[in-house]
């Protein structure tokens, strides 16, 4: 949160910058003496997760491009000859493409946290949609990568999302034309993906210092949803309390990392990719990476044309509809408690939406015919709800439990009697 | 090269003598799942067997080689720590000065590149010319392009086996299947010539029943059985004895060849898993100790907090 600086430059040189540029006096502030609620648990440091998520793939992504040739021609044995020819290059390249999965889970974590203690309630209503912005930048990035390497999946995947452009009535056509830069997924389309896939991550690292900025003026929320009231009894300093906490969590978050990396990585990938790109075979299954399913499932769960928009164009409102939602949920939720602590109803609803979600992505990778087709379209009917009907209702009908008065009090109540929340401590 | 071409005649001839219709592409089908294999290279401290990759060379060369490529390997990688014929140290018949760890200086694989023939230039004069094998070229395929590959292999193209073992679910147990699986077609289905029958392919049996399991409409009957896997244009390429090992003990069969062409097929596609494997133990230890060092420093500093 906004706090007076407590920043004394202690010798010459500090005193003599911080008249010009009081950089550590802003790293002071922000990353040391920043007032901390002390309630966070151990969902609140899927953000400096993330922050490492980010300076990987960054870091792993430019040694790759020093190798890599963005030719349809030379692509797929450019990534190999990166596999077998480049010191540690099949480091670098798993370490890229597992992370590319680790980060998706960690922002999953991330965004379930905010929709659960209600972190996108005034005044953090910017925080939440540069995260969203974040969100949706990160999908584009992690799709125009996977083009990349130029296989099977790589080439149909594309194939299949830039048709979705062609549903838009009347430009369309030009659209989906202009973003492959022909009239078909072809050398233009790898090349402008390749430049694209380049730029948008410093786009990401720019949201993300807007997105933190955003963090520190109201400051953190917590677990209990209840401001800040007296600095001195509800926070802790950043450091080296949250420093060593997220340290921790960043050290267990990369033991499964590197579980991935070394020891299964291409488990979360699809055997397919490793055929070059054929454009006369089309592979039995195309399926994007997992953690595009949900997404994917909700396009295909619209069989039924809507009067005179098509079930094509449909698809396309819903996955993108699905995304655009969450930046107007500040205002659809209508609840004046912020955590689900003490809102039971919601905390149901809230469950089933996470299964609704899971269900999405479990279906996303499953071929879309029979049963499966029905499921989608509740799962997706659900999802929509959830924002749309239960979240605005809840706030008027919902009796929420009390309060405490302050994060002290909470945690003062809770040492006392351990077992007076169990459900909210079992939903932690 | 002549004794490669020698080796290899028969076998060209026999790959020479399938497919009518073309490759059958995959399209799901009901393939029996491939049977789970214990693999020297299984699990996180797995590693390859080096006599087996050699061996697994051996069939590869003598067979395979003949209508599949290994796009992406080149001489020299033969001799690549954790390749088949990686030497730490020199031979006693190799003088002074050579380092042996060196692919580009290990006898072994300077010996089978020169063993093939290589097109080079274009020379002084602007002409192409044929020169032996040296360990910095690509393993040559045996088709100049697939044009070529499917013409001779009646419209069929030979995957390149570079990469097949990433490129097929479980690819190890997958080609070890394929490979020992071929039976006799059953009864109910006809096989035009150039088709061979494999429960491990994926295919659509359904299309082959004979007229007596139709109905009028050309529709299978409900009773007919509809046997599992499909057909491919790859007859069986292996049989026992084809391969002549320099080591007796090992069995030369059918089963000891798929499983060592398997075993050299997926060093192929992972040439460097032990590298990524041993990288990949320290690694964790060192994340292990410092996830401990980092917790109870954690755990220290808010000891005096209430929280």
């Amino acid at each position: 949160m906004s706090h007076p600086s407590t920043y004394k430059p202690g010798s010459g040189i500090e005193r003599w910058l911080d008249r010009r540029l009081p950089i550590l006096r802003f790293a002071n502030d922000t990353l040391i003496e920043f007032p901390t609620p002390k309630n966070l648990n151990y969902w609140w440091t899927f953000g400096g997760i993330l922050a490492i998520c980010l300076v990987i793939q960054i870091i792993t992504g430019v040694i790759l491009a020093m190798h890599y040739t963005p030719h349809k021609d030379f692509a797929f044995d450019s990534v190999e000859h990166i596999m077998r020819d480049v010191n540690y290059g099949w480091l670098m390249r798993y370490v890229h493409s597992n992370g590319a999965s680790m980060f998706f889970l960690a922002v999953y974590i991330h965004m379930f946290r905010g929709l659960y203690y209600g972190s996108y309630k005034d005044p953090r209503e910017m925080l939440w949609i540069l995260g969203v912005v974040i969100f949706l930048l990160m999908m584009a990035t992690a799709f125009l990568g996977y083009v990349l390497p130029w296989g099977q999946m790589s080439f149909w995947g594309a194939t299949v999302i830039t048709n979705l452009f062609g549903a838009i009535p009347l430009v369309g056509e030009s659209i989906r034309t202009w973003l492959w830069g022909g009239f078909s997924v072809d050398n233009a389309t790898l090349n402008r993906f390749y430049s694209l896939h380049y730029l948008l991550p410093f786009a990401i690292l720019g949201v993300v210092v807007l997105h933190i900025w955003a963090l520190h003026v109201p400051g953190n929320n917590n677990p209990t949803g209840v401001e800040v009231r007296d600095v001195k009894k509800d926070t802790v300093p950043f450091h080296p309390y949250y420093t060593l906490k997220d340290g921790f969590a960043i050290a267990v978050f990369m033991v499964l990392f590197a579980a991935f990396v070394f020891f299964n990585p291409n488990g979360l990938g699809h055997p397919d990719n490793y055929i070059p790109a054929n454009p006369l075979v089309t592979p039995a299954e195309i399926v994007p990476e997992w953690y595009l399913l949900p997404f994917y499932a909700i396009l295909r769960a619209i069989t039924f044309d809507v009067g005179p928009i098509s079930s094509k164009l449909g698809g396309v409102i819903c996955m993108f509809g699905s995304i655009l939602v969450l930046f107007v949920l500040p205002w659809l939720d209508t609840s004046k408690v912020r955590s689900m602590r003490y809102r039971p109803v919601a905390r149901l609803w809230f469950v089933l939406f996470v299964g609704a979600c899971l269900w999405l992505g479990y279906l996303g990778g499953q071929p879309a015919e029979g049963r499966n087709v029905l499921f989608a379209q509740i799962a997706t009917a659900y999802y929509f709800a959830f924002f749309l009907i239960v979240l605005p209702l809840l706030g008027v009908f919902e009796k929420t439990k009390p309060l405490p008065k302050s994060i002290a009090d909470s945690v003062l109540k809770q040492q006392r009697a351990p077992l007076a929340e169990p459900a909210a401590v079992a939903a932690e | 090269m002549k004794t490669m071409t020698t080796m290899l005649r028969p076998l060209i001839v026999a790959a020479s003598a399938v497919a009518i219709v073309g490759p059958a592409e995959a399209a799901g089908g009901n393939a029996l799942e491939a049977r789970h294999e214990h693999w020297h290279f299984n699990g996180p401290f797995g590693a390859y067997d080096k006599e087996a990759l050699q061996r697994g060379f051996q069939v590869y060369r003598t067979v395979c080689a003949s209508c599949h490529a290994v796009e992406q390997l080149s001489f020299r990688h033969l001799g690549d720590k954790g390749g088949p014929f990686h030497l730490d140290d020199c031979p006693a018949d190799v003088g002074e000065g050579v380092d042996c760890s060196n692919p580009n200086e290990n006898p072994i694989v300077k010996a089978i590149a020169a063993e093939y023939e290589i097109t080079d230039g274009p020379d002084d004069t602007g002409d192409m010319f044929q020169r032996p094998g040296l360990t910095s070229d690509g393993i040559p395929g045996p088709y100049a392009n697939e044009q070529q590959a499917r013409s001779v292999n009646s419209g069929a193209y030979p995957p390149n086996l570079a990469l097949i073992m990433k490129a097929r679910h479980h690819g190890p147990d997958y080609v070890y299947s394929l490979l020992t699986g071929y039976e006799a077609a059953p009864a109910s289905v006809e096989l035009a010539p150039g088709q061979y029958y494999n429960p491990y392919f994926a295919g659509d049996m359904s299309q082959l029943l004979k007229d007596d399991y139709r109905d009028d409409e050309g529709r299978p009957l409900e009773s007919a059985e509809i046997p599992p896997g499909g057909v491919l244009a790859m007859a069986p390429p292996l049989a026992d004895g084809i391969v002549d090992y320099a080591d007796d003990s090992v069995p030369e069969t059918v089963d000891q060849y798929s499983r060592d062409v398997a075993e050299f097929l997926t060093w192929a596609a992972e040439p460097k898993m032990e590298q990524r494997k041993s990288l990949g133990v320290v690694t964790m230890g060192y994340l292990i100790i410092l996830t401990i060092i980092l917790f109870f420093s954690y755990r220290a500093i808010w000891s005096k907090v209430d929280h």
